[in-house]
């Protein structure tokens, strides 16, 4: 399930001949009992129920993105000619539309179908950028704090005290309406939790024994930040990153119902067709129930997965 | 106890200092003439000479900026380029709705989220502590507005769908609009309604009013509830299993002195936390659900804002409620403060 972009710059291998801390590390790896924390997790994620009800939906939602022009009969954002929408019904199902046509003439079952991937898109894309910039921030004031730390955080702490829905609409306001701008108010209103998130995790790593360790051992502050304390702090972040995914959809949603969203009409969204079928309700409540459990249910199976993958990589917390 | 408040309250001065400086770039940061895109399509160059006037948009950046933070001190945050009616004074005029509202949404979340996530905690495993655990992953993932269609779909609007026992049509006896029927020949004091009949005593305005704040208060409350579901829930598993809770059971205490004086006041410390932390959860979920329910709050005055791009009443929201959110969780702290004679100490 590697929907996540790779942690940021830096963090890759470094190209450094062997030098002490790669013996240190070496050294400390092999000495471990047990097993290590990821693979400590994984064993207690598969034992999870509610970690495989997230993981499956989560797999059904990405596999119909993914395959959408295969399992959708029609293209998206096509209305039909002739397609009998009256003001007060729409056709319900027929052979060539099997879950009848949206208010729009629209076959239902491809804009729910293509709207998986248009969330996808946007949720992956506005999480990557959220969390590249706000671990960047995050890592930058914890791993080498001072004055960059103090500044940096009082700046995160102004936007952490706006709600991130609020602060995608200002942006969103500025950047005018389209997808790109979508994808990056969304990823923008996370920079300040990711940022705040990777800090803490790594300063609670600052006063770790083999942080220590390697400070008495006289290495460089880039390597004791990028090769010992960021790898051991990341686990919360993934776990925000993959709650975040599901915060993504649900506020591509709200900007939609706030006239923020993409206004193009062939990119089939659930929000929108949600707040299209506003007017329906009473006469055909599935033109909004169906986008709007497609929106729940999607969003349940990241949020199930992402808090079972806390649970799993922090046993102190399970009880 | 003085002290503490007045160290609380000089930490939130750079905040809004800050934010200030922030929503100020923001508004400067928009493409092009900030004059023209405030103006819309109302923008003629008289009208542009006079939000440039207004604004100072001709002046260097920071002689805009005085001019600007002048006006804030002064508690002026601009007028409604749409309207021309001085942000604030629409904002007073509304926030009694949108905080009746909050209020009602948070009394729903705590009065039924604390004692679920205490009965959850108390029956780890079970069958219940499994629903509350499902059902507030679940509350946080519906969308508010979406929850809000569904139940103004059913409780107000009614189904025609016939149960055999009952029609789903006779749910359907709630408001759906508004906050008070047009009928309604109330007196309105201080534009709270609730408070308003009470004062005024007239019990069937006040009723009414009640009445419409349910449905909004659900849509409204139900991730708040979710959320203080979880926290205490966890917060009150933690405090089971501390050592002075033992304690207290070894040396004989009665098991409800227990569960109110150890275990309830001890796991309340994050709770308390975590409802402050609502406040900004709750004015931005209040523009979703004042809009589905034409409930007249700043919450819908700020989607109108948001659809006619009035950038001047949306600086002049956020910068509101983050003051809002601030001042709450100073509140917060403080009755952390009264909770935990500790943390005014440290």
């Amino acid at each position: 399930m590697s929907v996540l972009p790779p942690p940021p710059s830096g963090s890759a291998e470094s190209v450094e001949p062997m030098t002490i801390d790669d013996l240190v590390g070496h050294v400390g790896h092999d000495d471990e009992r047990g097993v290590s924390l990821w693979r400590g997790a994984w064993r207690r994620l598969r034992r999870n129920p509610s970690a495989i009800i997230g993981a499956a939906l989560m797999g059904l939602f990405i596999l119909v993105a993914l395959f959408a022009p295969l399992i959708a009969g029609h293209e998206p954002g096509q209305p039909i000619a002739n397609s009998g929408v009256t003001p007060s019904s729409v056709p319900g199902p027929s052979e060539e539309y099997p879950w009848g046509l949206d208010s729009t003439g629209v076959d239902l079952q491809t804009q729910i179908v293509f709207g998986a991937r248009q969330s996808l898109l946007i949720g992956v894309v506005s999480t990557s950028l959220g969390l590249s910039v706000g671990a960047t921030i995050g890592l930058l004031a914890g791993g080498f704090g001072g004055k960059v730390d103090l500044i940096v955080m009082r700046f995160v702490d102004i936007l952490l005290s706006i709600p991130s829905l609020l602060l995608a609409v200002s942006i969103a306001a500025i950047l005018g309406q389209s997808q790109t701008s979508v994808m990056i108010a969304i990823g923008a209103a996370q920079v300040p939790i990711f940022a705040r998130l990777l800090r803490g995790s790594l300063l609670q790593q600052r006063a770790s024994d083999y942080v220590l360790a390697s400070w008495s051992l006289g290495l460089r502050r880039r390597t004791v930040v990028m090769n010992h304390m960021l790898p051991n702090s990341l686990g919360p972040v993934i776990v925000q990153a993959t709650l975040t995914l599901a915060t993504a959809i649900i506020e591509v949603a709200a900007l939609s119902f706030l006239g923020l969203g993409d206004p193009n009409p062939s990119a089939a969204e659930w929000g929108r067709m949600l707040v299209q079928a506003q007017n329906r309700l009473q006469s055909d409540p599935h033109l909004a129930l169906l986008p709007g459990i497609c929106i729940a249910v999607t969003a349940l199976g990241f949020t199930l997965f992402g808090e079972a993958l806390r649970e799993a990589l922090d046993p102190k917390s399970r009880r | 106890m003085l002290r503490f408040v007045v160290r609380r309250l000089a930490l939130v001065v750079p905040v809004l200092v800050g934010l200030s400086v922030l929503l100020f770039l923001w508004l400067r940061a928009l493409p092009g003439d900030p004059a023209r895109a405030m103006l819309g399509q109302r923008a003629t160059p008289e009208s542009i000479a006079v939000v440039n006037e207004q604004y100072g948009f001709d002046q260097p950046l920071l002689q805009q900026f005085l001019i600007y933070a002048g006006q804030l001190l002064q508690g002026n945050l601009g007028s409604s380029t749409q309207t021309g009616e001085p942000v604030v004074s629409s904002f007073l005029l509304r926030f009694p709705a949108t905080i009746e509202l909050s209020l009602a949404a948070l009394l729903f979340a705590i009065i039924l989220g604390i004692p679920l996530g205490y009965y959850a905690a108390r029956h780890n495993g079970g069958i219940l502590d499994t629903f509350a655990v499902g059902g507030s992953l679940l509350g946080v993932c519906v969308p508010v507005f979406f929850l809000a269609y569904l139940l103004k779909l059913v409780f107000a609007v009614g189904i025609d769908l016939d149960l055999g026992l009952f029609n789903l049509k006779d749910l359907g006896f709630l408001p759906s609009t508004g906050r008070q029927s047009i009928r309604m020949d109330a007196t309105h004091i201080t534009n709270f309604y609730v408070l308003d009949g009470l004062l005024t005593r007239e019990w069937d305005a006040m009723w009414d009013a009640m009445l419409h704040l349910v449905l909004p208060a659900i849509a409204l409350g139900t991730i708040p509830l979710a959320i203080i579901v979880r926290i205490t829930r966890a917060s009150v598993i933690e405090v089971i299993h501390d050592d002075y809770v033992r304690t207290a059971e070894a040396k004989g205490l009665a098991a409800s002195l227990i569960r109110r004086r150890h275990v309830l006041r001890n796991a309340m410390l994050p709770v308390a936390t975590t409802i402050g932390l609502q406040t900004g959860l709750l004015f931005s979920g209040a523009v979703l659900t004042e809009t589905v329910f034409s409930f007249n709050g700043i919450g819908s005055y700020l989607f109108d804002a948001i659809g006619q791009l009035d950038y001047a009443v949306l600086q002049g929201y956020i910068l509101f409620i983050a003051l809002s959110y601030a001042l709450i969780n100073l509140l917060v702290d403080i009755s952390y403060g009264l909770i935990d004679p500790r943390v005014r100490v440290s």
